[in-house]
């Protein structure tokens, strides 16, 4: 459809782009370990009741309420004034010297649904309270995910280099494992640095960004090598300019294609998916960046070369190929 | 390898044109026509419907049933479509979904505790579409509303019951071997002994190994060589666990039927998790009140006077009907090693319930049963419960719930003679009575407590609402692409778009026929396949504009851009899958649902952009040559 030129030089800014990410990706590391995430009911535990009321409510008079009886509640309103999210923090952790089973017991309870119907009648006794959605984690429950999130990304990271390094050459599991973590840093330094909630859909979001940029790094991957065979006298530079510029179509075809349905999404789709959208919107475009500034440029740093494909066995003899 | 080597050697001779062989095409043909009928269920919307069962097997539903709900629903002004008899149930089909559940509770009101009323959605799909087996997809909890929990089975509590069997078992071998000790203790975790000298601990020690040897294991103390105190050993405690969760969930199923609940789930998570979800229900507090009855049964010994010694526990019995009674601590056995109960008839016709045990509980029933002949025996029902209460933690008063027991005799009969698996209890009023023990032994014995340890409630109308988010955010999606497609790669495009289409109903029939369920990151991960199965054509289409680029023949231009994009899209789609994969193992409900969604969602993208895009240009043009307005 357009006429592009044979090649845009993409790499020419390669260097630049490349320190850019390096202190993003810091910056996001640093985002993390102090700020850390905003983390949702999976994560932590305890309680969250989203209810409608039949007139507008006074959140004060509720808080009120809920002070009055010592229990710590975070109320808000959601959307408009009937309608309140509150949220209980997750059991007490067992008090240190408790011998006695029974206050063990006691203290791993927490806020139940049936108790917040009770508190809500109880603090507004005119004003009934229609339950839309109840949430209760237990702790316990919110400190396992938590874990087993961490190790599914760490599994998935690592598959994904294996892949690589099995379909392609060393040197390419190389570039595509530091774009993926440059990818997931990013996208998790973002929620971070903007205190977004996190929560189990938004890491399930993270770990689909992992899958989308490996896919674009893949297609690239593909073209450099296809290309190395093709045109045996280009330098490396060159080879990895045209086979990003011949791709390009493809590449922002997709991601605009992906980005439009994450626009449906996130304009129609609601509260409930609007963190799981932002977060592979973030990642999509940051992982289109990184396939072409973080992968292909470490292609040129470990020096790819035509030699780690193909063995030259011998200049009068018709060409042999042997891939690595 | 070989395969890239071929693709990639330019030297490849040029194929004639390949015409789409017959076979794919009729295949093909069939899938598609296939997947639209399956899809055709999801557009005839459920109704709102109460669900009436009989409380007890014995129960009558008939039409005589039928024409008392006509009555009550006519008096009260409530309109209705239809009550249909099926499948020993009654379904009531409203015409207003908003009053469903004052329906529902107007009914269970008038027809008393006899019957059962559920909420339920009763699908309204034509009857030829059924008879071809299709149905709209189960909608999960975020979509439907219900509620969600999950129990942890209380294995702790579980090793505490078999310690103490084990504490009066080694009591009574201690006894019967005249090896004396100083002092006995059961710390519910373990059991303590401590003896006057180094031998009698390590005759005693001999003793317990030879009775006990594969369930109980030593902790040796360096210092103190009087003491023996033993644990469960790792073997024993992983039989228990397994059973006690087992057992657990058998008997919750149990109890979930009894609910009347249409289409519940209940399922084990790991190791010592159960997962309930019963849709459409909106009470809580019922639904903890049947399935937080966590309780166990002991056989103890009773006294028939109220005098008892030391080691004794008086109980009251169970509604008050008799007094309290008197009962040995020891328990014979429990809850656990009953294996059926049957509720029958002795030879004179008197209902009377009929035990099996197993054989750890035969042996320990014999036991006991051959020197106490004439002596009463009890069924002690215990039943773990939580309460509200206002605890005071460090200066603050909370609102807390705090377990405790409850225990009462559900029966005393008189032993007739030694008893060991298979004994009867006899004696009962009547029928109601020994079905009601019959099936508090079956489904109440509960091996080990259970907690909430998670809870979720959705609103129906929140479902509603979901539900049409997720419609809209995808006819929006699509809507999109379309767009794009059409406007970038033109009457290709267009062709691209139609598989697509079929694309998500393919994946809407697969997911009906694999009973899989949609939740709302279901939704999202059929819209995410819209945009990213878009990418197969995409690449296929851009290669063949660079094969056409290149010169190549528009034929020629197809085939090879249909063939050298294959791999690449092969890879890229595979981790796809991965990750897929990664996302249902890790994952709890909802992200399970993503994951499905997409991993399907992919497979079948490869076979629309690939095999169905193809037919469609082929179809559509043959061997004519590609205008301008083609790609």
């Amino acid at each position: 459809m357009f006429l592009l030129p044979e090649k845009i030089r993409f790499m020419k800014i390669g260097r630049y782009a490349f320190i850019l990410s390096i202190l993003l990706t810091v910056g996001s590391l640093l985002s993390i370990a102090f700020k850390g995430f905003n983390l949702g009911l999976d994560f932590t535990g305890g309680t969250v009741v989203e209810v409608v009321f039949d007139r507008a409510i006074d959140l004060d008079h509720l808080r009120e309420s809920f002070s009055e009886q010592s229990i710590d509640a975070q109320v808000q309103l959601m959307g408009n004034a009937n309608a309140v999210m509150m949220r209980f923090p997750p059991a007490q952790a067992t008090p240190q010297n408790s011998e006695n089973a029974a206050d063990k017991k006691a203290a791993s309870m927490q806020m139940g649904g049936e108790q917040v119907v009770a508190l809500l009648t109880r603090a507004s006794p005119e004003n009934k309270a229609t339950i839309k959605k109840i949430d209760v984690v237990g702790p316990q429950v919110g400190d396992e995910l938590r874990d087993k999130s961490g190790i599914a990304m760490i599994i998935a990271l690592a598959c994904m280099c294996l892949y690589v390094a099995f379909r392609f050459q060393y040197k390419f599991s190389l570039g595509a494992l530091a774009a993926l973590i440059h990818d997931t840093i990013l996208t998790l330094g973002f929620f971070s640095f903007f205190q977004l909630p996190f929560d189990l859909n938004v890491l399930a979001a993270v770990l689909g960004v992992i899958g989308y940029s490996l896919n674009d790094t893949i297609v690239i991957f593909d073209r450099v090598r296809e290309n190395f065979a093709l045109l045996r006298e280009e330098t490396t530079e060159n080879i990895i300019d045209i086979s990003i510029t011949q791709t390009l179509g493809r590449t922002l075809m997709t991601s605009i294609c992906t980005l439009l349905v994450l626009l449906a999404m996130l304009i129609l789709g609601g509260d409930a998916l609007f963190g799981f959208s932002l977060a592979l919107t973030i990642g999509i475009v940051v992982g289109t960046y990184s396939s072409y500034y973080i992968a292909s440029y470490i292609l040129i740093l470990t020096r790819l070369s035509k030699d780690d494909f193909f063995k030259v066995v011998d200049d009068s003899e018709p060409f042999e190929e042997h891939f690595e | 390898m070989i395969l890239e080597q071929t693709l990639l050697s330019k030297n490849r001779p040029s194929s004639p044109p390949v015409m789409f062989p017959l076979w794919k095409t009729l295949l093909m043909v069939v899938i598609l026509v296939w997947s639209v009928l399956y899809t055709l269920p999801n557009l005839y919307p459920e109704d709102a419907a109460v669900q009436i069962t009989g409380s007890s097997a014995a129960e009558d539903i008939s039409d005589s049933l039928r024409s008392r709900v006509q009555n009550i629903l006519k008096e009260a002004g409530v309109t209705f479509k239809q009550i249909e008899l099926k499948d020993g149930s009654l379904l009531v089909r409203l015409a207003d979904v908003e009053n469903q559940l004052a329906v529902k509770d107007l009914l269970q009101a008038k027809l008393g505790a006899r019957y059962v009323t559920a909420l339920n959605l009763a699908p309204t799909t034509p009857d030829w579409l059924v008879a071809l087996g299709a149905k709209p997809l189960k909608l999960g909890l975020d979509l439907r509303g219900g509620v969600h929990f999950v129990l942890e089975v209380d294995v702790e509590e579980a090793f505490t019951q078999h310690i103490r069997v084990y504490f009066d078992q080694a009591r009574e071998t201690l006894r019967e071997a005249k090896i004396r000790y100083a002092q006995m203790k059961n710390n519910e975790q373990s059991i303590t002994m401590v003896f006057r000298t180094e031998q009698d601990q390590k005759a005693a020690y001999a003793l317990m190994l030879k009775s006990f040897g594969r369930d109980l294991v030593r902790q040796l103390d360096e210092q103190d060589l009087v003491t023996l105190t033993l644990v469960l050993s790792e073997e024993k405690k992983r039989e228990i666990r397994e059973f006690a969760v087992s057992q657990n969930l058998a008997a919750i199923r149990n109890r979930v039927n009894e609910m009347g609940v249409a289409e519940p789930l209940v399922q084990r998570q790991g190791q010592e998790r159960i997962v309930i979800e019963l849709p459409g229900v909106q009470d809580t507090a019922i639904a903890k009140r049947v399935i937080g009855r966590t309780a166990s049964l002991e056989f103890r010994l009773a006294h028939r006077n109220q005098v008892g010694g030391s080691n004794t526990e008086v109980l009251p019995f169970k509604g008050d009907r008799q007094s309290p009674v008197t009962l040995e601590e020891k328990v014979i056995v429990t809850g656990e090693q009953v294996v059926n109960a049957q509720a029958t008839f002795d030879e004179h016709s008197v209902p009377q319930v009929n035990i099996t045990l197993n054989s750890e509980g035969g042996r320990r029933m014999l036991k006991t049963t051959k020197d106490h002949v004439g002596d009463p025996m009890a069924v002690v029902f215990v039943e773990h419960k939580q309460r509200l209460v206002e605890k005071k933690v460090g200066d603050r008063l909370e609102v807390a719930r705090e377990p405790y027991t409850e225990k009462y005799v559900i029966n005393v009969a008189t032993i007739q003679d030694s008893l060991s698996s298979q004994f009867r209890i006899t004696g009962l009023d009547s029928i109601q009575e020994s079905s009601e023990l019959a099936l508090l032994l079956r489904s109440g014995a509960l091996a080990a407590p259970m907690y909430i340890i998670e809870e979720q409630t959705v609103g129906p109308t929140l479902g509603k609402e979901n539900i049409k988010k997720g419609v809209n955010a995808t006819l929006l999606g699509y809507g999109l692409v379309i767009l794009a497609m059409a406007l970038v790669y033109r009457i290709f495009g267009v062709l691209a778009n139609i598989a697509l289409a079929f694309n998500v109903t393919i994946l809407i029939a697969t997911m009906s026929m694999l009973g899989a369920t949609l939740t709302l990151p279901g939704i999202a991960g059929i819209v995410l396949t819209v945009g990213m199965s878009v990418d197969g054509n995409v690449l296929i289409f851009a290669r063949i504009r660079e094969e056409i680029r290149k010169g190549l023949s528009s034929r020629l231009a197809i085939t090879t851009g249909f063939d050298r994009a294959f791999l690449t899209i092969w890879d890229a789609n595979l981790t796809g899958l991965i990750v897929g994969a990664l996302l249902f193992a890790i994952g709890t409900g909802p992200v399970k649902g993503f994951a499905v969604t997409t991993s399907i969602g992919i497979v079948i993208s490869m076979f629309t952009s690939i095999t169905c895009t193809r037919a469609f240009i082929e179809f559509f043009y043959g061997k004519r040559p590609l205008s301008r307005w083609a790609l």
